[in-house]
């Protein structure tokens, strides 16, 4: 059996290092533009042009309890993966320090599977998933007792489709305020 | 002893019940086997004063036959002649026709909703009979008649036990955004499908009792996975399991005694089995990887299980009550939800490989794998009793169908829903 300190640590050290690997973004810039504006450039009696990074727009995310669209509710996993992928590191711990803030608030987290492969066992994918999503939660202030984890493995598919779009989107975990 | 909560849900979500939806599955016979027997089923004859018998026996038994794989059958426009007896048969005739065997009968009315059927199966090559029958019947019970009749052929015929008179569950979901699921049970043709349970919430792995009488399975109507026997004769049912996290993917020990099945409450996926009678719980696995889909091997000293303590999914054997677990399985990075055959010699299992899933057999003595499919979802494989066919669920269509493939691979068959998706067929056990 995992002893209680090891589950919280894990998922903490995740955390800081997806958070460094996130902070590591590059600029906004189409290649192609890059490329081809020096060429068009030389022509020009010697003078030549130089870019500069463009500002970027920088995305938070919202997570708020009510059912806003912009909301971001559900996390996106590889396949036969339950690894959280970095980009929704910042989204799971906001949804963290909102359980820590109040412990009256109470989510259900939803995993699930892509149709591939066999059913129950995409039923212990969704849920390794889900438990996934949850030592996050757990390591930004989450409560044990706020969280209830389902599995529905490839039962409920976000979309239905064979194809490697739809099954993306498939495997996932929802989190759901109750 | 601990008394569980006998759940009876009749409710806007959910209900139990045994009427017949007019749902009903149609087969197409998609690959056909080389080596089959030429028989002629000739129409029955008919005596009697009254309506006449709601279903062709005849046409029945020759369906029937047809869809085993292992026979061919005369048209009934090129009959020369329609006997209904085994007196004064043309044996030239049907020599000449190539045909091997011939089935022929009556039925007699002899009181109101009460009638006589006759058959014999004839040998044409030697001119002799080889069985002959009488059976009592009424309008409801023909066409369980004909079923049985053509288990007897087929046993004369092929020396194997057959299969028409058994019955599958199957799960269907129907209505797109927000679908209704159903668990069917139907006739082994397809015919006869009743909703035995109806939830706006998933319903998975569909298991038979060894007497035919109950399933088990898993339903998520409470937003929570909990696992469930019904009796398919009354309706009633009983929930055996719902801990927190999975309650899963039961399976009947073969003398009806227990159930092994997967819970995740203590902290990830395990085998445990259940005692019917003591309804305690004992674990199996103590695993940190995925431990699932237990079956019992035939003779009941092993549970055969998906683990993927290795980094990928593979089938393991442990003793029933305990020990240490053995791989089973090495070809390929995905195998799962492995099924014994009815004599043990065989596992059919789920095969991913190049980004397919289809259904192979493991031969247990050789270790040889066989992959009998060739769909890219191919899952739930489900043995006939008698071991020869195999039931699975497989994309047809963008829509989930039901298909059947004989075990050497050559013969198969599609059945299909007109309602929506179809999935995760199993085949019932031997009437009894």
């Amino acid at each position: 059996m995992k002893s209680p300190v090891n589950y919280l640590t894990i998922p903490a050290l995740a955390l800081m290092l997806s958070a460094c690997g996130g902070m590591d973004t590059k600029p906004v810039v189409s290649g192609a533009e890059a490329s081809e504006a020096p060429a068009a450039a030389a022509d020009s009696g010697g003078a030549t042009t130089s870019a500069v990074d463009a500002l970027g727009v920088i995305n938070g995310v919202r997570i708020d309890q009510e059912n806003s669209p912009d909301s971001v509710r559900t996390i996106y996993f590889e396949y036969d993966s339950s690894e959280v992928r970095a980009e929704f590191i910042p989204v799971i711990s906001a949804h963290g320090e909102l359980l820590a803030s109040d412990s009256g608030i109470q989510v259900v987290l939803e995993g699930h599977a892509d149709e591939r492969g066999s059913r129950e066992y995409n039923v212990a994918l969704g849920e390794r998933r889900a438990v996934s999503v949850r030592g996050l939660l757990l390591g930004s202030g989450g409560r044990d007792s706020q969280i209830r984890v389902v599995s529905y493995g490839e039962e409920r598919p976000a979309v239905v489709g064979q194809s490697d779009s739809a099954w993306s989107k498939n495997r996932r975990v929802e989190i759901r305020y109750e | 002893m601990r008394k569980l909560t006998v759940v009876l849900t009749l409710g806007m979500l959910l209900s139990v019940s045994l009427a017949s939806f007019a749902s009903r599955l149609t087969i197409e016979i998609t690959q056909g086997t080389r080596a089959t027997t030429p028989v002629a089923v000739v129409p029955f004859g008919w005596q009697g004063t009254g309506p006449k018998p709601p279903d062709d026996i005849g046409r029945i038994i020759e369906e029937n036959l047809k869809r085993s794989g292992r026979f061919t059958a005369l048209g009934r426009q090129d009959m020369l002649s329609r006997p209904t007896s085994g007196a004064g048969i043309n044996f030239r005739n049907w020599k000449l026709l190539n045909v091997d065997y011939l089935v022929v009968g009556k039925v007699q009315e002899t009181a109101h909703d009460e009638y006589v059927v006759q058959v014999q199966l004839i040998n044409v090559l030697s001119e002799k009979p080889l069985a002959g029958f009488g059976y009592p019947a009424n309008r409801k019970t023909f066409r369980r008649l004909a079923n049985h009749i053509t288990d007897v052929i087929y046993e004369k015929l092929t020396g194997e036990r057959g299969i028409f008179n058994t019955r599958m569950a199957y799960v269907t979901s129907t209505g797109g955004k927000s679908p209704t699921y159903h668990l069917y049970v139907a006739d082994s043709d397809g015919r006869n499908a009743q909703s035995i349970v109806r939830s706006g919430e998933p319903m998975m792995s569909p298991a038979w009792s060894p007497d035919g009488q109950k399933l088990a399975y898993v339903s998520f109507e409470n937003r929570r996975s909990q696992i469930y026997i019904q009796n398919i004769l009354t309706g009633q049912r009983e929930r055996i399991s719902g801990f927190k996290g999975i309650n899963g993917a039961p399976a009947w020990s073969p003398d009806g005694r227990r159930l092994a099945l997967t819970l995740s409450h203590r902290g990830n996926p395990d085998i445990y089995t259940f005692d019917i009678n003591t309804r305690s719980f004992s674990q199996l696995t103590t695993n940190t990887a995925i431990d699932t889909e237990p079956e019992w091997s035939p003779d009941g000293s092993h549970i055969l299980f998906t683990s993927d303590r290795g980094g990928k999914p593979q089938l393991y054997t442990i003793p029933a009550f305990g020990g240490r677990a053995m791989r089973i399985t090495y070809e390929g990075d995905y195998n799962a939800g492995g099924v014994y055959s009815p004599d043990g010699k065989y596992i059919a299992m789920v095969h991913g490989r190049d980004k397919s899933y289809r259904i192979a057999l493991l031969e247990a003595d050789t270790g040889h794998l066989q992959i009998l499919t060739n769909g890219i979802l191919d899952e739930s494989p489900s043995f006939a009793p008698n071991g020869r066919i195999l039931l699975y669920a497989t994309a047809g269509g963008g829509i989930g169908v039901l298909s059947a493939v004989s075990i050497d691979g050559r013969y198969q068959q599609r059945l299909a829903s007109p309602d929506g998706d179809v999935r995760e067929p199993a085949w019932s056990p031997y009437n009894q």
